[in-house]
C-alpha cells in the first residue's frame, strides 16, 4: 500500500488526535471480532481522496465487515480507523478514548455515502421521498431545494421517470440506482459499496456499473466491495485482495490481476477469472 | 398415439360434464332447515317482544350511552397505543432499567383481568381519599430539616379525580398498553435490519430512524391487530358497568331492562349496537389499512393466493 501514499504529507502526528497519513480514509491495525471469531485481523490501508479502491476476495474473507467498519456500523474491536481526518466513532482526548454520542456518530456518518447489497430502499417512501428523506431531516435542507436536486440525481442514475414509483415497483437495478442516488443526496465525500451487484439478476449489472463509472469518472473517492473482476480492473485505481480477515495483497488493478504475487490471490483469481 | 389428439390443435370448445357435489345440496338444506327454525323461534316467541326492544333501543339514556362507549373506545385506544409505543421503545432500547420497568408493566396489566382491574380502579378511592401533587416523603424530610407545613402544591378528592368514567377509563388504557406494547414490539421486530443501517448510513440519529423509517413500517404489521384490539375494546367497555359508570351503554341497557322486566329485549338491543358499531369500525379499519400500504395497492386475495398482474 505505501507506494499508494504521497511522499511527505504525515500530518498531525503529535497528538495522535488526527491520522497518521493525509488520506481520505486511513485504517491503521483495525481488528473487529464477532464474540470469538476474529473476522478483521489488523487490515492497514489508505484511500487517497478521488480514488476508486476496489477490495475483491472470498466470502467470509471480512470485505463487507472492514467496509462497515468505515461508517462505524461495526465498532472495532482494536485498531484506528479516520475518515476525512476525523476518527470514527470515538474522541481521543489526553491519551484516552470517550465513545461518541450517538448524534454525533451519525453526523460523522453523514459525510459517508453506503450503497448495499440488497438495496435497502424504504419501502414506504417513494422512490424521490427516499432521496429527499436524509437531506430533508438530517440537513435541514428546504423541502422545495431537496425535490429540485432529487430530481436531478434521479436524472443522472437514468431514472428520471421513476420519481413517484415505490421500491417495489422498480427492478432491482433499478432499485440500486435509486439507492445511489439516495446516497449521493447527502453530498458525501466518500462513497461505499457493499456487493452492489450480488443481488441483480446478470442482465441488470450493467446499468449499476455504468452508474458507478459514472461517478468515479466524476472524481468520487469511493470503496467498492466486489466481484466483479472487469469493473475493478476497468475503474478501479487500486484493487485489495482479502482473505482471512487480512490484507493478502494489494496495488493496481493490473498488477493485482495479471500478475499476482501470492499464491492465496493466484488460486482465488484462477477460480473468478 | 394417434396424431390428431395433440392438446394444441385442438379448437374445439370443452365440453366436459363437470363434478357433481351432491354433498353440498344436503349440506345446504340442512342449513337452510335449521334456518328457517330460528327465524320462527325470533318471530313467535314472546320473549322478543321486539316492538318494546324498537322503542326503547333508541330512547335519550340509550344513544348517550352509545356516545360515552364510543369516547371510552377512542380514548383508551389512543391512551393505549401512545402507551404501548413509549412500552416497546422502552423494551427494546438496551438500557436494563427502562426494559425491567416495561416488563414489569406488561407482565402486571396483561396478567390482571380486565373486569377485576375496572372494579378495582373503580374503587381507588378506599386507598386514597386525596390526590396530592408536592414533593415525595415530604413528611419525613420536612421533619428532619425542621420544616413547617407541607411540600403539597395541589390536591384533589379522589372522587372528584376518578369518577366513575375515569376510573374506568384508565383501567381500560393502562391494560390496553400494556397489549398495544407486545403488538407494536413485535411490529418493530418486523423490520428488516438493513432499514435501521440504511437510515443509519445516511447520517440519522436513532430516535429519528425510529420516527421516520421504523416506526411507520411497523405500522403495516401493527394496523391489523390493533384493529381486532379496537374492535375488542368497543365491546370491553361494557366492563365500565361494573366500575360501575352508569351512563355506559350496556349499563343502560340492563337498566331499562330490569325496570321493566323486559330483560331479553334488551339484551338483543345489545347485540345489535355492539354488532352495528363494530361494523362501522371494520370498514374504518379497512381504509386505514390502505393508506399504510403505499405501492401495494392490489387486492389482499392477489397478493396471497395469486392472481392477475399488475
Amino acid at each position: 500500500m505505501s507506494e499508494q501514499i504521497q511522499e511527505g504529507t504525515v500530518v498531525e502526528a503529535s497528538e495522535g488526535t488526527g491520522p497518521p497519513v493525509d488520506a481520505l480514509v486511513v485504517a491503521e491495525n483495525v481488528h473487529k471480532s464477532f464474540g470469538r471469531l476474529e473476522v478483521l485481523k489488523g487490515i492497514d490501508l489508505h484511500v487517497r481522496r478521488g480514488e476508486v479502491m476496489c477490495i475483491v476476495g472470498p466470502s467470509g474473507s471480512g470485505k463487507s465487515t472492514f467496509l462497515r467498519c468505515i461508517n462505524h456500523l461495526e465498532k472495532l474491536t482494536a485498531g484506528r480507523l479516520w475518515v476525512n481526518g476525523d476518527l470514527m466513532g470515538y474522541r481521543q482526548k489526553r491519551g484516552r478514548l470517550y465513545e461518541l454520542r450517538d448524534n454525533e456518530i451519525a453526523a460523522q456518518r453523514s459525510d459517508i455515502g453506503m450503497v448495499f447489497q440488497r438495496f435497502n430502499l424504504f419501502p414506504h417512501l417513494s422512490a424521490l421521498g427516499n432521496v429527499t428523506e436524509a437531506p430533508v431531516q438530517v440537513k435541514r435542507v428546504p423541502r422545495a431545494e431537496a425535490t429540485a436536486r432529487a430530481v436531478e440525481l434521479l436524472e443522472r442514475v437514468g431514472l428520471p421517470d421513476k420519481a413517484d414509483a415505490y421500491p417495489d415497483q422498480l427492478s432491482g437495478g433499478q432499485q440500486q440506482r435509486v439507492a445511489i442516488a439516495r446516497a449521493l443526496a447527502m453530498e458525501p465525500s466518500l462513497m461505499l459499496f457493499d456487493e452492489p451487484t450480488s443481488a441483480l439478476d446478470p442482465e441488470l449489472v450493467g446499468e449499476v456499473l455504468d452508474v458507478m463509472r459514472d461517478l468515479a469518472e466524476g472524481g468520487m473517492t469511493m470503496v467498492v466491495v466486489t466481484h466483479e473482476m472487469g469493473f475493478a480492473r476497468e475503474v478501479g485505481d487500486s484493487l485489495v485482495f482479502m482473505d482471512d480477515g487480512m490484507v493478502v495483497e494489494s496495488g493496481t488493478p493490473a498488477e493485482v490481476l495479471s500478475a499476482p504475487r501470492h499464491e492465496r490471490t493466484q488460486a482465488f483469481l484462477s477460480k473468478v477469472l | 398415439m394417434s396424431k390428431t389428439s395433440t392438446p394444441a390443435r385442438s379448437t374445439e370448445p370443452v365440453t366436459a360434464v363437470p363434478v357433481r357435489y351432491p354433498e353440498r345440496w344436503i349440506a345446504a338444506g340442512v342449513i337452510l332447515v335449521l334456518a328457517a327454525m330460528f327465524v320462527h323461534m325470533l318471530v313467535t316467541n314472546d320473549a322478543f317482544n321486539w316492538p318494546f326492544m324498537a322503542d326503547h333501543m333508541f330512547s335519550e339514556p340509550v344513544v348517550r350511552g352509545v356516545w360515552i362507549t364510543l369516547s371510552a373506545t377512542v380514548l383508551s385506544m389512543v391512551i393505549g397505543v401512545v402507551l404501548g409505543i413509549v412500552l416497546a421503545v422502552m423494551r427494546l432500547s438496551g438500557n436494563p432499567v427502562l426494559v425491567s420497568v416495561s416488563w414489569l408493566y406488561t407482565w402486571f396489566f396483561r396478567g390482571v383481568p380486565r373486569l377485576v382491574l375496572a372494579v378495582l380502579f373503580g374503587n381507588l378511592a378506599i386507598l386514597y381519599q386525596t390526590v396530592e401533587l408536592g414533593l415525595p416523603f415530604d413528611n419525613y424530610w420536612m421533619a428532619w430539616l425542621g420544616m413547617e407545613g407541607d411540600a403539597r402544591f395541589f390536591e384533589i378528592d379522589t372522587r372528584t379525580a376518578l369518577s366513575g368514567y375515569t376510573a374506568g377509563l384508565l383501567a381500560l388504557s393502562l391494560s390496553e398498553g400494556a397489549y398495544m406494547a407486545e403488538i407494536i414490539r413485535a411490529g418493530l421486530q418486523s423490520v428488516d435490519k438493513g432499514q435501521t443501517e440504511a437510515a443509519q448510513a445516511l447520517g440519522m440519529s436513532r430516535g429519528r430512524v425510529l420516527r421516520r423509517i421504523t416506526l411507520p413500517q411497523a405500522m403495516r404489521v401493527v394496523i391489523p391487530p390493533t384493529g381486532n384490539e379496537t374492535i375488542a375494546m368497543l365491546k370491553d367497555t361494557a366492563l365500565l358497568a361494573y366500575v360501575p359508570v352508569t351512563i355506559e351503554l350496556f349499563y343502560q341497557l340492563q337498566a331499562i331492562g330490569a325496570r321493566t322486566y323486559q330483560i331479553f329485549p334488551m339484551l338483543v338491543a345489545a347485540c345489535l349496537w355492539y354488532l352495528a358499531i363494530t361494523s362501522v369500525l371494520m370498514v374504518g379499519q379497512y381504509f386505514i389499512e390502505r393508506r399504510f400500504n403505499p405501492g401495494q395497492h392490489g387486492s389482499i386475495r392477489n397478493r396471497i393466493v395469486g392472481g392477475a398482474h399488475r
